[in-house]
């Protein structure tokens, strides 16, 4: 990335700063910490390990002007709820271009959940975001994470309360209004979820018109004992849209924490989802599937660290490339020595339909415990000849054996998806993806 | 008119010769055995009438119904009323038995200008077909084929066989992996569905299938030809005597 670039980031932070117009609560010094960091490294560059395929600095260097502004947008309901997923029944939480809409936001009034947009958390629920704020994901580990700790202006706050279940989901809807001119977004998002309470989440981000788009988000979430989260990604997002996030998790005893991530589209994607088990009999999933084309690039980094026995993960991530689309998969499973009768499992497999799409997988098993159980594997394939020949010999023609095998290929992912409408919302666009 | 007509079939898979010069005429209400040892071209041939497409045709034609069968895609043949029961079904996870046989079906039907089921026909079709084969219903929601044991697998060859109504089935070592129990049901299955109307070729190495499905004529095929053709006696002597006065025969041919 060009010196411009940091030099307009850094303009950028200032006006932040002065639109901030002395209420800048008690974060902003861990912002201008944060900002400091990612100002001295930039975005992280293939020389780095963790980006040796996804080179932030090049890919984001080409295409997006950090000297936009984004604009406000006009955009009235209607027009947002063209976008949601039919049926689905949920709170929700509106953004458009990173900005929390409270006119298109439908947000639960329930004693033992507090839900509102960052901004009015930092002012209503300052002691619980002090007490959270960039405890999770280190600034200092990740140049990603310290971009947006510097930029983190809106974004949402969910805090459910000991014993709390949750009557519907909570969507968070990102919007990119991309008609005019390019956006950058920071959303930053907090979870709290106390002991035994239950939770959905879902975040889905799109974009309305044609323009790039830059998002770089962060979610920590924290798990107390017993309690139970489902945390969906919907990436939707139109092929020029560059989107950076991480998830971060923390989890203790007991608890059991879901995640779902599905990208269809985007220019370059980079997922990190890393939770930390803090404690006993923990249960991670995480499932992921990328269905892309065009010139698309996405990198699923995962990482699940096992800190106290008798803990449990299962990972399951598909793709389907094709045109000239590249996956990366990165699957970090951590074994500490305590963690006896750990049992960990991880799966990657990728379809490839043509012969200039590519995928660079890697699973990476580090165990000190000496009772556990761990199981890994990937394969990158064709479609399979043999199936297909088997099923046109049962009088299916090839294009419609290729799309069941690729059907029931993607939607083994969903088989764990609990919210019904996701499902089926999923289960169309798969079919729209592979048909088309 | 000939159901299937082969006149001096050419076949080989990466160089490799494997059919020299097949001839064959097979008519409606017909069933014929075709023995040889391994490695004789038996599977290849079903491959080839089938439309695999590892296997390259280099000489002669097949005549389905009068129609070129070499030049119709797989999917045509099947419509058409060409089925091959696979000596190895393949296991095709998620997707189940019945929604596959639906597709399936209806793209059939649709080819032979019928009308698409809906699903409580095509259920109904269905559970009356099960009966010939006694497969289980639950076993059809499972992924096709997966985890299946063999004998559940070949079940479900002639269950869909059943489902399709070929006019001219083509069973590759069906019998290979089953028990006899599983065989006889396998066999009955078959049975039921012969008909005036449909011819069946029975490609196997033993006779022992043969005591369930009665050929009325059996065909020895060696080194890619058909060296010796009689009727279910033929294969009671194979089974007497074995193979090795077939190769000595074709050696002084």
């Amino acid at each position: 990335m060009s010196n411009n670039q940091l030099e307009q980031l850094s303009q950028n932070f200032e006006q932040f700063e002065t639109s901030l117009n002395g209420s800048k609560g008690s974060i902003h010094d861990t912002r201008k910490e944060a900002i400091s960091s990612f100002l001295k490294s930039g975005f992280p560059t293939s020389k780095n390990e963790e980006y040796k395929y996804t080179d932030l600095s090049k890919l984001v260097g080409k295409k997006v002007d950090f000297s936009q502004r984004r604009k406000g947008s006009e955009l009235d309901h209607e027009k947002v709820s063209d976008r949601i997923v039919e049926g689905l029944d949920a709170y929700e939480l509106t953004f458009v271009n990173g900005h929390f809409q409270v006119e298109l936001s439908n947000l639960p009034e329930l004693d033992g959940v507090r839900v509102s947009g960052f901004r009015e958390a930092l002012i209503n629920y300052e002691q619980t975001l002090d007490d959270h704020f960039s405890k999770y994901a280190s600034f200092e580990k990740d140049e990603l994470v310290a971009l947006n700790t510097g930029f983190s202006e809106d974004g949402s706050f969910i805090h459910i309360k000991k014993g709390q279940r949750l009557d519907k989901p909570v969507v968070l809807n990102y919007i990119n209004d991309v008609h005019e001119n390019q956006t950058q977004n920071y959303p930053r998002n907090l979870v709290v979820a106390e002991e035994s309470s239950e939770l959905t989440i879902i975040e889905i981000y799109h974009d309305l018109g044609e323009d790039t788009s830059f998002t770089n988000e962060v979610t920590e979430i924290v798990i107390a004992e017993n309690a139970k989260l489902d945390h969906y990604k919907l990436q939707l997002n139109n092929d020029k849209a560059f989107y950076t996030g991480t998830t971060q998790v923390s989890q203790a005893t007991s608890s059991t924490f879901t995640s779902y991530t599905f990208t269809t589209g985007g220019a370059v994607i980079r997922n990190n989802l890393n939770v930390d088990q803090e404690g006993e009999g923990c249960e991670t999933n995480m499932y992921g599937l990328y269905l892309v084309d065009g010139s698309a690039h996405v990198d699923n980094h995962t990482t699940v660290d096992h800190k106290k026995p008798n803990s449990y993960s299962n990972e399951l991530y598909k793709g389907i490339l094709r045109d000239k689309a590249r996956g990366v998969f990165n699957g970090k499973i951590y074994v500490r020595s305590e963690a006896q009768k750990t049992n960990a499992f991880q799966s990657n497999k990728n379809i490839l339909l043509s012969d200039t799409s590519v995928v660079n997988t890697k699973p990476q098993l580090e165990i000190w415990a000496d009772d556990v159980k761990c199981s890994h594997g990937c394969t990158t394939g064709q479609i399979d000849e043999e199936a297909l020949f088997y099923m046109q010999a049962r009088g299916l023609s090839k294009e419609s054996a290729r799309a069941l095998l690729l059907y029931a290929f993607a939607t083994e992912v969903l088989e764990n998806v609990r919210v019904e409408n996701i499902k089926v919302f999923l289960e169309k666009t798969i079919s729209k993806h592979l048909y088309r | 008119m000939n159901m299937l007509k082969i006149n001096n079939l050419h076949a080989a898979i990466e160089d490799k010769k494997i059919l020299n010069g097949i001839n064959l005429e097979v008519k409606a209400g017909e069933v014929h055995a075709i023995m040889g040892p391994n490695g004789s071209g038996k599977s290849t041939l079903a491959s080839v009438l089938a439309g695999r497409e590892d296997y390259e045709v280099s000489e002669g034609e097949a005549a389905f119904l009068g129609e070129d069968l070499l030049d119709m895609a797989p999917e045509d043949r099947a419509r058409a009323g060409v089925f091959l029961a696979f000596q190895y079904p393949v296991e095709i996870p998620g997707v189940s038995t019945i929604n596959f046989m639906k597709t399936a079906l209806n793209q059939v039907r649709e080819y032979r200008g019928q009308e698409t089921l809906d699903a409580v026909s095509f259920l109904t079709l269905m559970k009356e077909k099960m009966k010939l084969v006694d497969i289980d219903q639950s076993l059809l929601s499972r992924s096709l084929n997966e985890g299946f044991s063999g004998g559940e697998k070949k079940r479900n060859e002639i269950f869909q066989m059943a489902m399709l109504e070929p006019k001219l089935a083509i069973l590759d070592e069906t019998d290979s992996g089953l028990d006899i129990d599983a065989l006889k049901i396998v066999a009955n299955g078959v049975n039921k569905l012969k008909g005036k109307e449909n011819a069946t070729i029975v490609v196997t190495h033993y006779q022992r299938l043969l005591d369930y499905i009665v050929p009325d004529y059996v065909h020895v095929l060696y080194n890619g030809r058909i060296v010796k053709s009689g009727t279910k006696e033929l294969a009671h002597e194979l089974e007497a005597k074995g193979y090795d006065w077939i190769k000595e025969e074709a050696a002084t041919a």
